[in-house]
């Protein structure tokens, strides 16, 4: 197992260094270089020479990728031209927000994801069955940001019943220590500022986790099916085991296999629509710092954040691919 | 590399094997002939060819099928703050926040938002098709410089590694295009390989060797050939992405700037807006897209069941 994982761990560094370079050269190949991208759009001829002299972009390409490579390893990715603060500052004051929104998402796209698709199997032809399958084929049809605003414009808006932006009430005076603002209010024993850190994440964690939702579903269904015809379920059937029996040790065992490896999938697909769900909610985390520095040109804070997000990104894999090797043996030989 | 990666190029690799596969006891009849018969028989298929026959449709004749000029603001003086004229005599849907005909700018639309879809869809296809065959074909050090490389497009996520090619070429259609394809090279790259190297110890591929056939042709001839059909599964299922994720570009300013041409994920995110005021200028384009990916989806999943072996019966 130890193996495993370090094999793994070797094959991230040329996935990192190929990230850092295809990152270094999209900094260069922005209209106006690097200087630009640190000073802004304004920034006086003058100023950029004094910058390129300064941070050594009159040296040669390598010696600059070297230079950005040693920086990047300390993390240290300059500083936004809309805030003046360096953006390692900003992502890990923002990322949390995120971590937050994502794993509600997630939980709720697997408690609600997985025995949906699982009824639906069971019930294989009824109108849960087809429900779901229509429900999970629109779920990957509807954009994620018009479905954000559909809920914010319902719930928020329209009913009142859960707030519709930020991450909580700002009347509320929550202590933040760690940023996580749910995990703040527990720490701190503020129960309020935590119950209403929670109810901020509702409508964009559900926004965001329809996707991996009617993903899940689907897999779940699949795989359900494809188990409760194979051979051991039938034998487990005929020994008389009892149903709960049948349906705990051997079907859903095995039906939550290909499932397993899906939710890893997802981690993508949600820091991608975070963007999108988190600039309708203005919600204040990574994924609205991004739409925000498009909009400034704010070039620095994108190649930081995408940089950080795709190692992010990576190491989820990883675990995930960690984790699926402890649950199934055979993936560790291969 | 990672837990996607293996899950992936595993599904990815079943596929290939498949595709190359002759299936019992239907000697006679080719691949595509008895797909196109299943086709025929499978209700969901024709919902999905009905939906995207029609929007094609619409698309290739919106001139003649638009009521009204796109552009042309006609009701603008009933527009005003808070109020955008709903349904009216020779409107069928209301107008715009600018008085421009809501039907006809969704005619005019479906151009833009297919034209997209399948420029961006076929430019990933055939890129990432032949960095597959390069993969596939001559293995070694090529293999793994290719790979590697797809391995670090799919490390950043889609959407991210969309908006940093916008943001570098500009906003136009074309980087537009550029963008989503980019997302695309990857699914396609593994497919093509995978395929490869499934076939490379088939035996038509072993015999063509032994009669000393070029490494061009047998790629070319035989490998390509019988590697299409999870490619053209792939490719429909990936037109429903692209013309998803090109609305996403829109909503978050890097869509095509120019207003001559509507397209419905601009006219999705400018409606944002106005949503409080006028709803259905959302909800319409929205529909459009919903409906024309959704039509793409059911299509494309029952060309995988159609063209695969493992389901005929």
């Amino acid at each position: 197992m130890l193996r495993f994982i370090v094999r793994r761990l070797l094959q991230l560094v040329p996935i990192l260094l190929g990230l850092s370079v295809l990152l270094f050269a999209w900094l260069r190949a922005l209209p106006g270089g690097p200087a630009q991208a640190a000073l802004g759009e304004r920034a006086t001829p003058e100023a950029i020479a004094r910058y390129n002299e300064l941070f050594g972009l009159d040296q040669p390409i390598w010696v600059q990728y070297l230079r950005f490579l040693g920086r990047a390893v300390r993390l240290d990715f300059g500083t936004s031209s809309r805030t003046g603060r360096t953006v390692t500052t900003e992502f890990l004051e923002r990322m949390p927000g995120t971590v937050e929104l994502t794993l509600f998402a997630m939980v709720f796209a697997i408690g609600v994801g997985i025995p949906l698709g699982y009824l639906a199997a069971r019930r294989h032809g009824s109108w849960l069955d087809s429900g779901a399958v229509i429900g999970s084929l629109l779920g990957v049809a509807i954009p994620v940001f018009f479905l954000a605003y559909l809920l914010r414009l319902l719930f928020a808006v329209e009913l009142g019943w859960l707030p519709g932006s930020g991450r909580q009430e700002v009347r509320i005076d929550a202590t933040h220590i760690t940023n996580f603002y749910v995990l703040d209010g527990l720490l701190t024993r503020e129960w309020d500022a935590a119950w209403d850190a929670l109810l901020h994440l509702v409508l964009p964690g559900i926004a965001l986790g329809t996707i991996p939702l009617a993903i899940i579903v689907r897999i779940t269904r699949a795989s359900v099916l494809d188990v409760v015809n194979e051979d051991y379920v039938r034998t487990a059937n005929a020994k008389g085991l009892s149903a709960d029996t049948v349906r705990r040790r051997h079907v859903i065992r095995n039906a939550l296999l290909p499932v397993s490896t899906t939710i890893g999938l997802q981690t993508g697909l949600l820091l991608s629509g975070a963007v999108l769900t988190e600039t309708v909610f203005a919600f204040g985390g990574v994924g609205s710092a991004i739409y925000d520095a498009i909009f400034t040109r704010d070039f620095a804070v994108l190649q930081g954040f995408i940089l950080m997000l795709a190692v992010v990104y990576v190491l989820v894999n990883l675990l995930v691919d960690i984790s699926y090797g402890l649950l199934d043996p055979r993936v560790r030989v291969r | 590399m990672t837990a996607m990666g293996d899950v992936r190029r595993q599904r990815i690799d079943e596929l290939a094997a498949r595709a190359g596969q002759v299936p019992e006891g239907e000697g006679g009849v080719s691949l595509v002939r008895s797909a196109f018969r299943r086709l025929r028989r499978d209700p969901v298929a024709i919902l999905g060819a009905v939906i995207v026959v029609v929007f094609l449709f619409v698309a290739a004749f919106a001139p003649w099928l638009a009521p009204r000029d796109p552009l042309a603001q006609t009701l603008l003086g009933q527009v005003r703050p808070g109020f955008i004229p709903g349904a009216q005599e020779g409107f069928p849907l209301g107008a715009d926040q600018l008085g421009r005909d809501l039907l006809s700018r969704l005619v005019y639309g479906s151009r833009q938002s297919l034209l997209i879809g399948v420029v961006s869809t076929v430019l990933g296809a055939v890129v990432g098709m032949a960095l597959g065959v390069l993969a596939g074909a001559f293995g070694g050090w090529v293999d793994t410089v290719v790979m590697r490389f797809i391995d670090i497009v799919l490390s950043i996520p889609s959407l991210l590694m969309a908006i940093s090619i916008s943001v570098l070429l500009g906003q136009n259609q074309y980087a537009l295009m550029i963008a989503i394809a980019v997302t695309q090279v990857p699914v396609f790259a593994r497919l093509l390989r995978g395929s490869m190297l499934a076939q490379r110890g088939s035996d038509y591929v072993l015999a063509a060797w032994a009669l000393g056939v070029k490494r061009g042709r047998i790629v070319f001839g035989h490998v390509l050939p019988n590697s299409l059909s999870p490619v053209i599964v792939q490719g429909t299922l990936s037109l429903a992405t692209a013309i998803i994720e090109a609305a996403a570009l829109s909503f978050l300013g890097l869509g095509d700037p120019d207003i001559a041409r509507p397209e419905w994920g601009a006219m999705l995110s400018t409606a944002q807006a106005f949503l409080s005021v006028r709803p259905a200028l959302a909800v319409w384009p929205a529909v459009c897209i919903i409906v024309v990916a959704l039509g793409f989806t059911l299509l494309g999943e029952s060309l995988r069941e159609a063209l695969d072996p493992k389901f005929r019966r």
